[in-house]
């Protein structure tokens, strides 16, 4: 077993390492997502982005051809939460709800190099900066060496959106392709995209401000006033600077200032609303995330009339497993359960900007099958596709590089036999700027990376 | 055809105002204020438009056959923790000003709906009582159904939780460590009762200096100078406002020396304290208390759960009350709130109060305490149509509410509680049922957490 891994792992390292500069995938279905589908046609690739794509494209004589008879091409998947190649990103049950006797309630780096984290002996208000690492860039920290880069490529993710998640300002997140890199900089399509906000508490009594959701986002409201009072005494210091003392240097304020859009996180209807409200104070083009209770037709209309756009985790709640039989849930709870895997269906019939995201779930296997649940639940094929293409390219902003098969963007494509997302369908390779992967034929065991946290339910 | 759409927008732009009209017919009506008799009352327009022995019918009206029972106007609770997520308390420091429920109200809270059922129409949700000077509170009114934001007593005066004694100076912790020995929890100042005088004292000398600053950027501004303005800090501004009279101060007190000690610090800062709540000594010291305005919200026989909380009589009431105090009986508790009526009803036992008078201790006093008497407390016209029917004399054990209205709509029905029952509950099994069978047709699933469903 352990030989049949290691040729694997070899024969993937050498797969990328042959791709030409020059190729062409002939003869295949291409799922275009901007535009529509072409039953039989060709995708030409030069140096890592798509030369052409159409029915009757010229093939160029030195490309490499690749036959994609009875297969269908899709633009490389976009994971629109992750923190793939983020070190000692932690699993989320470690990310610690203070509380009497969780002596290891600080998550422990899994890997040296880890993002030092900043401690604050005790923070006794917001001046502190409790749990603050705003301007930490994903892009600074990426290890081009992270096992779950492979991973995650497996399932057709060949990009994406990767934050660094800890506290309550985790940091900015960056776009990157998850292509095998020597150097993390060769990943990176954007440097930030955006602040990372979580409204998890670790402190708890005695544990340090905020130990509660109200601390927390007050402390989210005042270091936005504190921002803007810097901005404005920097600029005036800036003009002139005689006579004026001069501001104190505040890293956390600065990181909040370079973040051009946040991610606040909302799992119940309650939190939705909430956090519009919050984003709409703060001023702040915002992005949701979470969106457990998005199928209620009233939480789709709330979305709806903000045109705030939404990121559904597809970790769809289960019931325990340890359960106490005897123990009724709640008639939402049960409904949750229940239906959160139709919510991007709902969303998609109300017009609601949304996408997916792994949250955690990296073997490929896991992933499928997620999808596949938000499509029996009456998602069609096609929005899931989108859902995790293009639409989190147009979140992002960058619909003109990713997210479809055009001319002129990069060469992310995933190559399978069958329709993706289908409990049989194989991958059988995927492209990153240009650069052929082969799955694994088997999932690579382990692989579940750190969920983000439920947002301030009543826990 | 397009007439009808225009008629059809109009009546959709304008429901929330316009509930419909309903006339309480053949009821004892409790006004609070104006005496008790058999007689009716008329809801139009989410107010109460007529009240007497006889009444006028509005052409239209829905009538409410009150033959037999009782209406009131709507319960208020002085204080109650429901209806808010991720804790009640920012324990973390000792003044946490700076937080405010209404960031956190859920109003999908189960509690509401129960509370309603209950006869409650508004609650003043407070902070808890871990800090010398909580976090920022404000009223609700109970409309099960709506968002957040529809819940908020419009208008009404926000307030401040103050708290003295055992809580803030957290007892059993004085020096931090966790039990069984793990040090995971900190010693947080003050560790004694005057400790939290002077964690108070302090808030009030920053806030002082704060105001002052802006006072001074204003009048800058004023002269038609462009100074910088001061940074603004949340922990401040709530106290900055109570310096103004702008923020009303709940303060969580038991004993009678920190009531004056709290009464001190009002005068010596300049400015008032709204209400005491729990303040079980409170008759040791009824007529400073009725001296400085300062109402007193407490309980009607709930003591002895901790040692600053056992020289309480059930008397507290009636004797507060004798000496000019306005006094509420609150519930500070889910389960005591769904049936304050009762609680009201005690005072006419220990202390000898008047009908009219129990009852105001649940209705028009906090409503004076809160502020908002001028909306709701009595049934009088022109107030809120925030009633509740009995099927019997309300302050009573045996008395069941039958129907709740809030600004004249029904918000809780008992007829309609007990007949939905049934589907509500063949609805969950339903889906307990589809779970079951789901989790058997997936075996060995292993290994996946359950993450969701915590609610």
């Amino acid at each position: 077993m352990k030989k049949l891994v290691t040729a694997l792992l070899v024969v993937c390292a050498c797969a990328f390492a042959e791709t030409p500069s020059t190729f062409a995938i002939r003869n295949a279905k291409i799922v275009t997502v901007s535009g529509p589908v072409i039953a039989k046609g060709t995708v030409v690739v030069r140096h890592g982005l798509i030369e052409a794509v159409g029915e009757n494209v010229p093939i160029p004589a030195e490309a490499w051809v690749v036959d994609g008879e009875g297969m269908t091409v899709y633009p490389g998947l976009i994971d629109s939460l992750s923190t793939v190649g983020i070190p000692g990103a932690a699993p989320a049950a470690a990310t610690g709800r203070g509380g009497r006797g969780a002596v290891a309630a600080t998550p422990a780096p899994t890997t040296p190099g880890a993002i030092a984290t900043v401690t604050v002996e005790r923070a006794r208000g917001p001046e502190d900066r409790p749990a603050t690492t705003s301007w930490l860039i994903a892009a600074d920290e990426i290890q081009a060496s992270d096992r779950r880069i492979e991973t995650v490529r497996g399932s057709g993710i060949t990009t994406a959106v990767t934050f660094p998640t800890r506290g309550i300002f985790g940091g900015q997140g960056s776009i990157i392709d998850l292509v095998a890199a020597e150097k993390a900089g060769e990943m990176v399509l954007v440097p930030s995209v955006g602040q990372y906000i979580s409204l998890s508490r670790g402190g708890g009594f005695g544990g340090g401000f905020p130990s509660s959701l109200m601390g927390t986002i007050s402390y989210i409201r005042q270091i936005y006033l504190d921002a803007a009072h810097y901005q404005l005494v920097k600029n005036t210091y800036a003009k002139d600077p005689r006579g004026m003392a001069r501001p104190e240097y505040d890293r956390a304020l600065e990181g909040v200032l370079d973040s051009k859009r946040i991610l606040l996180p909302a799992n119940r209807m309650v939190e939705m609303d909430r956090m519009l409200r919050f984003a709409a104070e703060l001023k702040q083009s915002t992005i949701l995330y979470g969106a457990r209770e998005a199928y209620r037709p009233e939480a789709a209309e709330l979305l709806k009339k903000s045109g705030t756009p939404i990121l559904v985790s597809v970790r769809w709640p289960e019931a325990p497993r340890d359960a106490n039989p005897e123990d009724v849930d709640s008639f939402r709870t049960l409904e949750t359960r229940d239906k959160a895997a139709s919510a991007p269906s709902v969303l998609q019939k109300a017009g609601v900007k949304f996408a997916l995201y792994s949250d955690g779930l990296d073997a490929p296997r896991d992933i499928q099958r997620a999808v596949k649940k938000a499509i029996d639940a009456g998602l069609s094929r096609e929005d899931a596709i989108r859902a995790l293409t293009l639409s989190p390219a147009e979140i992002y902003g960058v619909a003109d590089r990713v997210g479809s098969i055009e001319k002129g963007k990069i060469a992310n494509l995933v190559v399978t036999k069958g329709e993706l997302f289908d409990d049989r369908t194989k991958i059988e390779m995927v492209f990153v700027d240009g650069k052929k992967y082969t799955p694994a034929a088997e999932a690579p065991a382990g692989g579940r990376g750190p969920a983000t946290e439920d947002p301030g339910g009543n826990q | 055809m397009n007439r009808v759409k225009i008629l059809l927008a109009v009546c959709i732009a304008i429901a929330p105002l316009s509930a419909e009209t309903y006339v309480i017919k053949n009821a004892t009506v409790m006004t609070v204020s104006k005496g008790t008799f058999k007689g009716s009352v008329v809801v139009k327009d989410g107010k109460i438009a007529e009240v007497g022995q006889t009444v006028i019918e509005p052409a239209g009206a829905t009538v409410i056959d009150g033959t037999g029972q009782y209406l009131i106007p709507g319960i208020i609770d002085c204080h109650s923790h429901i209806a808010a997520d991720g804790g009640i308390n920012e324990g973390s420091v000792s003044v946490s000003s700076m937080v405010d429920i209404r960031d956190v109200l859920n109003p999908e809270d189960i509690a509401i709906y129960r509370a309603l059922a209950g006869g409650v129409t508004t609650a003043n949700i407070l902070h808890g009582s871990a800090n010398s000077i909580g976090g920022c509170t404000l009223p609700i009114k109970m409309r099960w159904g709506k968002d957040a934001q529809s819940m908020i007593f419009e208008g009404a005066t926000p307030g401040i939780k103050f708290a003295l004694g055992e809580n803030p100076k957290r007892a059993g912790n004085p020096v931090g460590g966790g039990r069984g020995g793990a040090a995971t929890v900190q010693a947080r100042y003050p560790a004694t009762r005057m400790g939290v005088e002077d964690t108070i004292r302090e808030a009030f000398n920053e806030a002082k200096a704060y105001k002052a600053e802006w006072d001074d950027y204003n009048a800058k501004v004023a002269r038609g100078e462009h100074p910088i303005p001061p940074r603004k800090d949340l922990k401040l501004e709530p106290l900055k406002e109570v310096l103004e009279g702008k923020r009303y101060v709940h303060s969580h007190c038991y004993r009678a020396d920190e009531i004056l000690m709290l009464l001190r610090i009002a005068d010596d800062y300049g400015f008032k304290v709204r209400t005491f709540q729990h303040v079980l000594e409170g008759y040791k010291v009824a007529k400073e208390i009725a001296a400085h305005g300062a109402g007193a919200s407490t309980f009607s026989d709930w003591w002895s759960f901790k040692v600053e909380a056992y020289d309480a009589i059930p008397y507290n009431a009636a004797i507060m009350t004798k000496k000019g105090v306005v006094v509420s009986l609150n519930s500070d508790d889910a389960e005591l709130m769904r049936h304050l009526n009762s609680e009201a009803g005690k005072a006419m036992k220990y202390g000898g109060m008047s009908e009219t008078e129990a009852l105001a201790m649940v209705t028009l006093n906090p409503a004076k305490q809160l502020g908002i008497e001028n909306r709701v407390g009595s049934i009088e016209v022109g107030k809120d149509a925030d009633l509740v029917l009995y099927d019997k004399f309300p302050l009573s054990d045996y008395a069941k509410v039958q129907k709740v209205l809030i600004d004249g709509t029904i918000y809780f029905d008992r007829d309609k509680e007990v007949s939905g029952r049934a589907l509500k509950q063949a609805e969950k099994q339903k889906l307990i049922d589809k779970e079951k069978q789901n989790q058997q047709r997936q075996p060995g699933r292993g290994g996946r957490a359950g993450q969701g469903g915590q609610q």
